[in-house]
């Protein structure tokens, strides 16, 4: 059982609470770095798109956000999973520490989405675009979770109900996406093509190569706060957060 | 499981059966550690007993002590609590099957669809709870649904739907199953509600009777119980300093578990 | 650390019995009680008429509003017919799901379901099937009469009973997942919509593709598979959630 001391350890609030204070600043400065990096160079070192022109710079938001909402909702059912088969109460607090923050960069993605369709398409919101369809229907999964939370008065209960539904989402997400792909290109009018693309010069995608790491460690923060918060609500009659709080004040 | 002799002489659904022999000196049920909270609020902790063949206990407590939460989480129907339960040495948080197989649980729901009569509510519930009735023939099978339905005095009602009867008339029903039952554990949760004095000193009667034969019975109830050997649970002696339990138990019951 | 020795030292090795041995020597009574399930639930639904007439006369009433909504003109009509009953009809099976577990939970027979030795994946197939028989079956044997009043020639008619049957099954699976979860509180309606009509997408894409594809006299094998790729995979995959959701809903 040697091997799986650290999983134990991981299951103790303590122990979590005390490495989430000891990496969250270093997390949270990363992202910022890493972000502004990004920004920047995306924003003042790249040329203009031959097409878009200057609207395009907007995927160096709107790509992470969108990557990282789905990897959320994956994290998001792997904590559900551990919480079922382990019965670990840090797999509960992850999943409702992970489904705000969900929420909130898949919102930022549809909305950088839809900026970015304005001056590209015409429209602020076109049902043609399937990632952009789906990622509503992903932003709905995560609503649904919060909801489901909320419903219960037992914690217990409200996370175990919220760990089934993200495992069904789980297996329905992929079938989901490939359903509207496939439903958006069948009604797809031959003015707009979807379909092709990818066609950005590579010296354009460098800048993502910063912000998709920098969004995901920007995600990882959020989540370490909601985590924290979640710690000193459960334990919030132990001793150990009692010298905490004490030594803090 | 039912001799093949035994069979041809007519059940006796009374005795209770199983596989193995109830070793008289064994503890069947063992109840160690349990610690159960409900919100905020701690119910018991270090609760423990024992229960070898004969036995019965009756849980003592007043209103929300958490008489019905104990029987719940001896019952396997929920998982909320800290500690070890094993029926026959298994724990039953891994081996719920092996509890089930050989437990009867009675709660506050009778369990009774009220569109339904007497007779289709228990047929459905033997189909589940005792397979070995189902190895008679559709005929008698019948006829041992409506002989425990006399038992509770019910044989004139046993085709009415159950809206139509009595609050302690729908208990009853529910209260059938004991005479169809073969498990030697029963939970009862207040067993004695809604029914007359008859019916009582009959539920007792059976009670101790089930005992007699080797049986197990945990029992909750506001009435006084005329039944002998009793052993009592009181949950308020289980209400020790709550912190000092929490931190025993915050990271050993996962390890614990892992054996299990 | 609690003392636990003591428990184990109670364990008698002679008598410990391995995992499964003395359930497996006993009559195994599993399609018994999918049987004696199925019965029961019929007897239930039966006797009581609006478990069955309800949902379809939901259907019929949202028919006839998307109607004055969208005006007369039969063009129109015929272009949306499929959008609408696909819709129509996954709300009025989604409305009847919260029934599903709801009479066994509040009486107390979900509780003894759950305290069965068996496994319970036939028992809540059973449950599933009875109720996707007095819910979804009257939708797909009403379908024709849905394709008149919205004008759907006579081709697309079985296209549509076919596509909804499959359909129908794949929705109360889904939707039974979150009966499961919900059944334990008081206002479970409207968490059940939040929590399954985002699983619904995929349905509801390929059902009235289905449909359309007939109406426009366009290939139907690929969708048609799809709609039964669907159904094996929720009939499978769903009662161990919906197993799950019970058990976490009397856990409370």
């Amino acid at each position: 059982m040697a091997n799986w001391q650290w999983f134990h350890r991981l299951g103790s609030p303590k122990w979590l609470h005390g490495t989430i204070n000891r990496w969250l600043p270093w997390v949270l400065v990363s992202a910022l770095v890493l972000l502004s990096i990004g920004v920047v160079w995306g924003l003042a070192f790249t040329p203009p798109d031959y097409k878009q022109g200057n609207s395009f710079r907007i995927i160096y938001i709107h790509v992470p956000t969108a990557v990282v909402a789905l990897a959320g909702y994956y994290a998001m059912a792997i904590a559900g999973a551990v919480s079922i088969i382990w019965r670990m109460k840090v797999a509960d607090m992850a999943l409702r520490a992970i489904a705000p923050v969900g929420a909130a960069i898949t919102l930022l993605g549809l909305f950088t989405g839809a900026v970015w369709g304005k001056p590209t398409w015409g429209a602020y919101w076109v049902w043609e675009d399937a990632r952009l369809t789906s990622m509503l229907v992903l932003f709905f999964l995560y609503l649904g979770i919060m909801a489901l939370h909320d419903a219960f008065q037992n914690r217990q209960g409200g996370s175990r109900a919220a760990a089934i539904i993200a495992l069904v989402g789980t297996v329905n997400i992929p079938i989901i996406y490939k359903s509207v792909d496939w439903w958006s290109s069948l009604h797809q009018s031959a003015s707009i093509k979807f379909t092709e693309e990818s066609t950005i010069a590579a010296e354009m995608m460098y800048p993502l190569m910063v912000t998709i790491p920098g969004v995901y460690l920007l995600f990882a923060a959020a989540v370490m706060l909601q985590m924290r918060v979640q710690i000193a609500h459960s334990e919030r009659h132990s001793r150990w957060l009692e010298k905490y709080a004490i030594n803090r004040a | 499981m039912p001799t093949s002799s035994e069979t041809a002489a007519g059940p006796s659904i009374h005795s209770i059966s199983s596989t193995e022999p109830l070793l008289s000196s064994q503890p069947l049920l063992v109840v160690d550690s349990l610690l159960c909270e409900r919100g905020d609020r701690l119910l018991f902790a270090g609760l423990k007993f024992d229960l070898v063949a004969g036995d019965g206990i009756r849980v003592e407590g007043e209103n929300g002590a958490g008489k019905t939460t104990l029987l719940r989480v001896i019952a396997g129907l929920t998982q909320q609590y800290e500690g070890l339960i094993t029926w026959r040495g298994l724990g039953t948080r891994r081996n719920r099957g092996e509890l089930h197989a050989e437990m009867l649980y009675l709660g506050h729901l009778a369990g009774v669809k009220a569109v339904l009569t007497p007779l289709e509510n228990l047929r459905w519930w033997a189909v589940v709870h005792t397979p070995h009735l189902k190895e008679q023939s559709k005929v008698q099978f019948t006829h041992l649904l409506l002989q425990a339905l006399d038992k509770v005095g019910l044989s004139r009602f046993a085709h009415a739907a159950c809206h139509t009867l009595s609050a302690g008339q729908q208990r009853r029903v529910g209260l059938a199953r004991l005479y169809l039952s073969r498990h030697p554990l029963w939970i009862l949760d207040e067993p004695f509600t809604a029914i007359d004095r008859n019916g009582i000193e009959q539920l007792e009667a059976l009670i101790s009777d089930h005992l007699a034969q080797g049986g197990l019975a945990i029992i909750t109830s506001h009435q006084a119980m005329n039944i002998e050997g009793f052993d009592r649970c009181i949950l308020a002696d289980y209400k020790t300093d709550y912190a000092n339990t929490l931190e025993q138990t915050d990271n050993s019951a996962f390890e614990i578990e892992a054996q299990y | 650390m609690p003392d636990f020795t003591v428990s184990d030292s109670t364990i008698p090795d002679p008598t410990v019995l391995s995992r499964n041995t003395k359930l497996s020597d006993q009559y195994r009574p599993v399609f018994s009680i999918f049987y004696a399930l199925l019965v029961r639930d019929f007897h239930v639904y039966f006797r009581h008429r609006g478990a069955w007439l309800n949902p379809l006369t939901f259907i019929f009433m949202v028919i006839l509003l998307f109607t004055l909504g969208i005006g007369p003109n039969a063009t129109t009509l015929t272009a949306n017919a499929a959008g609408i009953i696909w819709v129509v009809a996954l709300l009025g099976i989604m409305l009847s799901l919260d029934a599903l577990f709801r009479a066994d939970y509040d009486d107390g027979s979900l509780e003894q379901l759950l305290l069965s030795p068996e496994p319970l994946y036939l028992p809540v197939m059973a449950k599933v099937l009875a109720h996707w028989v007095v819910t979804g079956l009257p939708i797909v044997v009403a379908s024709p009469l849905f394709s008149l009043m919205l004008g759907i020639s006579g081709k697309a008619i079985p296209a549509l009973a076919l596509g909804l049957l499959l359909g129908s099954g794949v929705l109360s699976f889904l939707g039974a997942i979150a009966a499961s979860l919900t059944v334990s509180l008081r206002s479970g309606g409207l968490l059940i919509a939040l929590l399954i009509l985002p699983m619904y997408v995929p349905v509801i894409i390929f059902g009235s593709q289905f449909v359309q594809s007939a109406i426009e006299g366009w290939p139907l094998t690929a969708t048609l598979s799809m709609l039964v790729a669907l159904l094996i995979g929720s009939a499978v995959l769903a009662p161990l959630a919906i197993i799950g959701g019970l058990r976490m809903s009397i856990d409370g």
